[in-house]
């Protein structure tokens, strides 16, 4: 077992964890945040996607330990006070149905705008393409993502 | 009536947990003294198991217990039943784990459990599990499986032939084909699918040994039906001792209505060791044992005569069941099928036949359609077929056949009685949005440029809101049809709506919040949906056949008007009035005199006078509360016209859908935003068929595309915008007038890209081409027309 010490959603935990214990599971299993979803087990899905150091990082391809020191944020910590655009976004345009997907997608899309404000469609899909929804067609989260970056 | 919130695009209620990462899935429940499932599976598509040497996995540090299949069949656990049983289906044995001496069926199959203190260790004591397999040949080819020398995968199922279906009378077929002046003839397949809803299948178990109580939370889309079969065919457990909860639901598209084993082992544990008990299915675990969708062989004849009208239609299968019966399966191919043959015609005689068969595959069940894509793409190949036979325009030979609106109730030679509908308003609409004439006109000029750009064309049919219970019986089905609703008025006047269906991301508790608010003049804020517990919801059918809103919608509609005519009871006793002298204030809720609006008893005041009891009429029972069962008359039949644009890349094979435009006909909409995202979603799954999906198996039995990697899903980059618009005709016979939403998309999409691509391709003289087209299978086509 190792110490790791990271900063969740502004909190600050320290925790021993096996060597190989994945991001996502000591995310989900260890500090309880089951916002950040696991949909598949070869890192194809981005459904467990976060923010690592301010990256957007598919959870599943980090073991704990190499994120300690880091600080992380996930969707439950996405919000401040009010929700972030992203989310309201996602709620206006019908951008979710089952909602399985859609922290993953958030995070990840919320990344995209934040490092591309002047985001097109074309961007928005090239940038989504490892996020998987098999509910909405991807249309309403394209809607979601441009309504966001107007925001 | 007033206050019209159904009509509008009211935003879902249940986003606010899904959006801040608060949605309560199955795998994110933590109880105390958790114990984790991990199971071992098989590796073979077709071996006896020998021996199961569990003593390694046994030893591990945090390993509680290794079990195998024939302890759970000595402590009384049944065999998975199959639900709906044909005339002379012969049901395979399935037992929730293979006992040693027995074999294993297909890649996939339960050989032994591992219950442990973390997944980890759970994981790792699988792979400590040594068993001793002798291998067998296998059979993954669905009308090869019934040939004779092929391997057997059940010793009393001879040449794996679970049952034969059919339905017309052949020699009049036969007989009207070969006097018909053209007879388009097509051989082709519907390849096998993997539904991969995003949350894979899960199970948590908590046992209370001292109530002898189980509750279970399982991703499932009915818990009543799982919580019958679990009661009365395999886990034993009695239903009033059994608490099935289906709490948020990841997505389902039919793969999460059947009975899996690990709904059965999960809770077997937690009343063995006393402790609650977790399973996930991983992703990889998903495609080896969620039941799979479609996989048909189909021959078809369509016979036209010297005008072009059709005179029949001859169809003849061999649909894949998979290793076992699957809970619906047998529906699925049959009545699901054959019945839908007439899509949009009329098409005097009808024959088909279906042959199922078993062979070494995960289980074949239904998936989003489930029987209805797959006649629809039979029919519709036909018909484009003929129409470019003929030299006529797809759309102008669809209309010279269509069933006319005059027609309705129109009965069709297959049994189904079609309640409404308009194809020709349904095409003019889809050529206006599509601007058809101005495709065809880009298509020629392309061509003439030498590029393989296609215009393709659908117009589909569809069966939703499986009905009636009476008819499903006699067909074969061990269940009803009907759905359950409970409207309870709370004293202070909230509303807590309890439905038997379930939503896995449909939208069901705003859409079915929009008919209370509109039936009792209540704020949207002041209702809640309830769903997916047996604790709390009585007995329920679930959601699948996009049956939630014509049946579940309709029951809800009819507990709303019982509890009306209670408050307006109520009213006339407290204001001594006559109740023909009362009306319902739609606008606001609460009972007053007609024409003296200010006479008025509130909502509030009648729902808690309801509980008071202080002041009600003689007799009248205490409460606000109102149950109704709803069993529909019959199915409704949604229909559609789709119309998309693809063009190859002719150096690489690649097809790319550049524009689609769907018309679709669901009846009257409750919720245009939840209906458009259920026909713009339905079409992605219906492009990714006909494009890139493919549960592919090798001769073995190894399922080659069984992650994420291989299983080409639809991506955000290659999906096209689609454009979506409405006719309606109500259907007649449900109180919404409302027609299922939830399938079209799938059905119409795979025909329509399918037409597209045939149609680029023509101009090389490719007839036709097996799905998906994948940039390799395009690209050989065209080196072999060249």
């Amino acid at each position: 077992m190792t110490a790791i010490n990271v900063v969740v959603n502004g909190k600050s935990y320290t925790r021993e964890v096996e060597p190989r214990l994945l991001l996502v599971d000591f995310i989900r299993d260890t500090l309880s945040l089951t916002g950040t979803n696991i949909a598949c087990d070869t890192s194809q899905c981005g459904a467990c996607t976060i923010h690592l150091d301010g990256q957007a990082v598919k959870s599943c391809t980090v073991l704990a330990v190499q994120a300690d020191g880091s600080t992380i944020t996930t969707i439950e910590g996405l919000a401040n006070g009010k929700l972030h655009p992203m989310q309201q976004a996602f709620w206006d345009q019908h951008g979710l149905q089952c909602g399985y997907c859609t922290p993953g997608m958030i995070m990840a899309a919320a990344k995209l705008v934040e490092d591309n404000p002047e985001i097109t469609e074309a961007e928005i899909r090239h940038g989504l393409e490892g996020n998987l929804c098999r509910c909405t067609g991807y249309q309403n989260i394209i809607a979601a993502v441009a309504q966001a970056a107007k925001a | 009536m007033s206050q019209t919130l159904v009509g509008t695009s009211v935003k879902r209620k249940e986003d606010p947990r899904f959006i801040q990462g608060r949605g309560k899935y199955v795998a994110n429940l933590q109880l105390p003294e958790m114990a984790y499932i991990a199971v071992k599976r098989s590796p073979y598509a077709h071996a006896r198991i020998e021996a199961i040497d569990t003593r390694a996995a046994e030893a591990m540090a945090g390993v509680l217990a290794v079990f195998t299949g024939q302890e759970l069949i000595d402590s009384g656990v049944g065999k998975l039943p199959c639900g709906w049983v044909v005339p002379g289906c012969k049901v395979p044995t399935r037992w929730p784990v293979v006992p040693i001496g027995d074999k294993v069926r297909h890649v996939g199959d339960s050989v032994a459990v591992v219950v442990a203190t973390s997944p980890y260790i759970a994981e790792d004591a699988v792979e400590a599990i040594e068993v001793s397999y002798t291998p067998l040949a296998a059979v993954t080819d669905a009308k090869r499986a019934m040939q004779p020398g092929q391997p057997v995968l059940h010793d009393d199922i001879p040449n794996n032939l679970s049952y034969t279906w059919a339905l017309g009378d052949r020699p009049t077929i036969e007989q009207a084909l070969s006097a018909s002046a053209h007879v388009i003839k097509l051989d082709l397949t519907n390849q096998r699918l993997i539904p991969n809803a995003m949350e894979p299948r899960a199970a948590v178990a908590q046992w209370n040994a001292a109530t002898e109580e189980m509750t279970l939370w399982t991703t499932s889309q009915n818990p009543h039906p799982i919580r019958l079969l679990l009661s009365a065919f395999t886990l034993g457990i009695p239903e009033h001792k059994l608490r099935v909860i289906s709490p948020d639901v990841g997505g389902g598209f039919g793969s999460k209505i059947f009975h899996y084993p690990e709904e059965i082992i999960t809770p077997w544990v937690a009343r063995k060791i006393n402790r609650p008990v977790k399973w996930v299915a991983s992703r990889s675990e998903s495609f080896i044992t969620d039941s799979h969708g479609r996989d048909h062989v189909t021959h078809a004849e369509l016979g036209l005569d010297a005008e072009g009208h059709i005179t029949a239609l001859l169809v003849e299968t061999w649909a894949d069941h998979g290793a076992y019966l699957s809970t619906f399966a047998p529906l699925i191919p049959t009545a699901f099928y054959h019945c839908l043959l007439s899509g949009l015609y009329k098409i005097p005689l009808i024959y088909g036949i279906t042959y199922a068969t078993l062979t070494n595959t995960v289980p074949v069940d239904a998936y989003r359609g489930a029987g209805r894509p797959e006649a629809a793409y039979v029919v519709e190949r036909l018909i484009d077929l003929a129409a470019r036979e003929l030299d006529l325009d797809p759309i102008a030979f669809r209309r010279h056949n269509f069933i006319q609106p005059e027609e309705f109730p129109y009965q069709t030679p297959v049994a189904m009685l079609y309640d409404s509908g308009d194809y020709n308003r349904l095409f003019d609409k889809a050529q206006e949005l599509s601007s058809y004439s101005e495709l065809v006109a880009a298509r020629e000029a392309a061509r003439a440029e030498g590029r393989l750009v296609g215009i393709g064309v659908s117009g589909c049919i569809e069966a939703s809101g499986p009905a009636p219970s009476k008819i499903a019986g006699a067909l074969g089905s061990a269940v009803g049809f009907w759905e359950s609703s409970i409207v309870r008025v709370h004293p202070s006047g909230k509303v807590s709506v309890l439905t038997g269906s379930h939503t896995h991301g449909q939208g069901h508790e705003t859409a079915f919040a929009q008919i209370v608010a509109d039936q009792l003049g209540v704020p949207m804020e002041d209702i809640e949906v309830i769903h997916g517990d047996t604790a709390a919801i009585p007995f329920g059918m679930g959601t699948y056949g996009s049956r939630s809103m014509a049946v579940g919608g309709s029951a809800i509609v009819k507990s709303a008007e019982k509890v009306r005519k209670k408050m307006l009871k109520i009213a006339a006793h407290q204001l001594e009035a006559a109740e023909e002298d009362l009306a319902y204030d739609f606008n606001g809720g609460g009972v007053y005199v007609k024409g003296s609006p200010s006479q008025k008893k509130s909502f509030f005041d009648l729902s808690l006078g309801a509980y008071t009891a202080h002041n009600l009429p003689d007799g009248l029972e205490p409460g606000l509360e109102e149950q109704a069962f709803y069993d529909p008359a019959n199915f409704t039949f949604p229909n559609s016209a789709h119309i998309c644009q693809v063009e190859i890349d002719r150096a690489t094979g690649e097809v790319s859908v550049q524009k689609y435009y769907a018309v679709d006909d669901v009846g009257n909409v409750i919720n245009p935003m939840l209906v458009d995202g259920q026909i713009v979603g339905g079409i992605a799954q219906g492009i990714g068929q006909a494009l890139w999906e493919y549960g592919a198996y090798d001769e073995s039995g190894q399922l080659l595309s069984g992650t994420f990697m291989d299983y080409a899903m639809p991506r955000a980059d290659v999906m096209p915008v689609i454009h979506t618009a409405r006719t309606v005709t109500p259907s007649p016979h449900n109180p919404l007038g409302v027609k299922g939403a939830g399938e079209m998309g799938t059905i119409a999409a795979t025909v329509a890209v399918a037409h597209a691509v045939m149609d680029a391709l023509a101009p090389l003289g490719i007839r036709h081409l097996d799905m998906p087209f994948t940039a390799e299978k395009v690209w050989s086509a065209i080196q072999e027309a060249a």
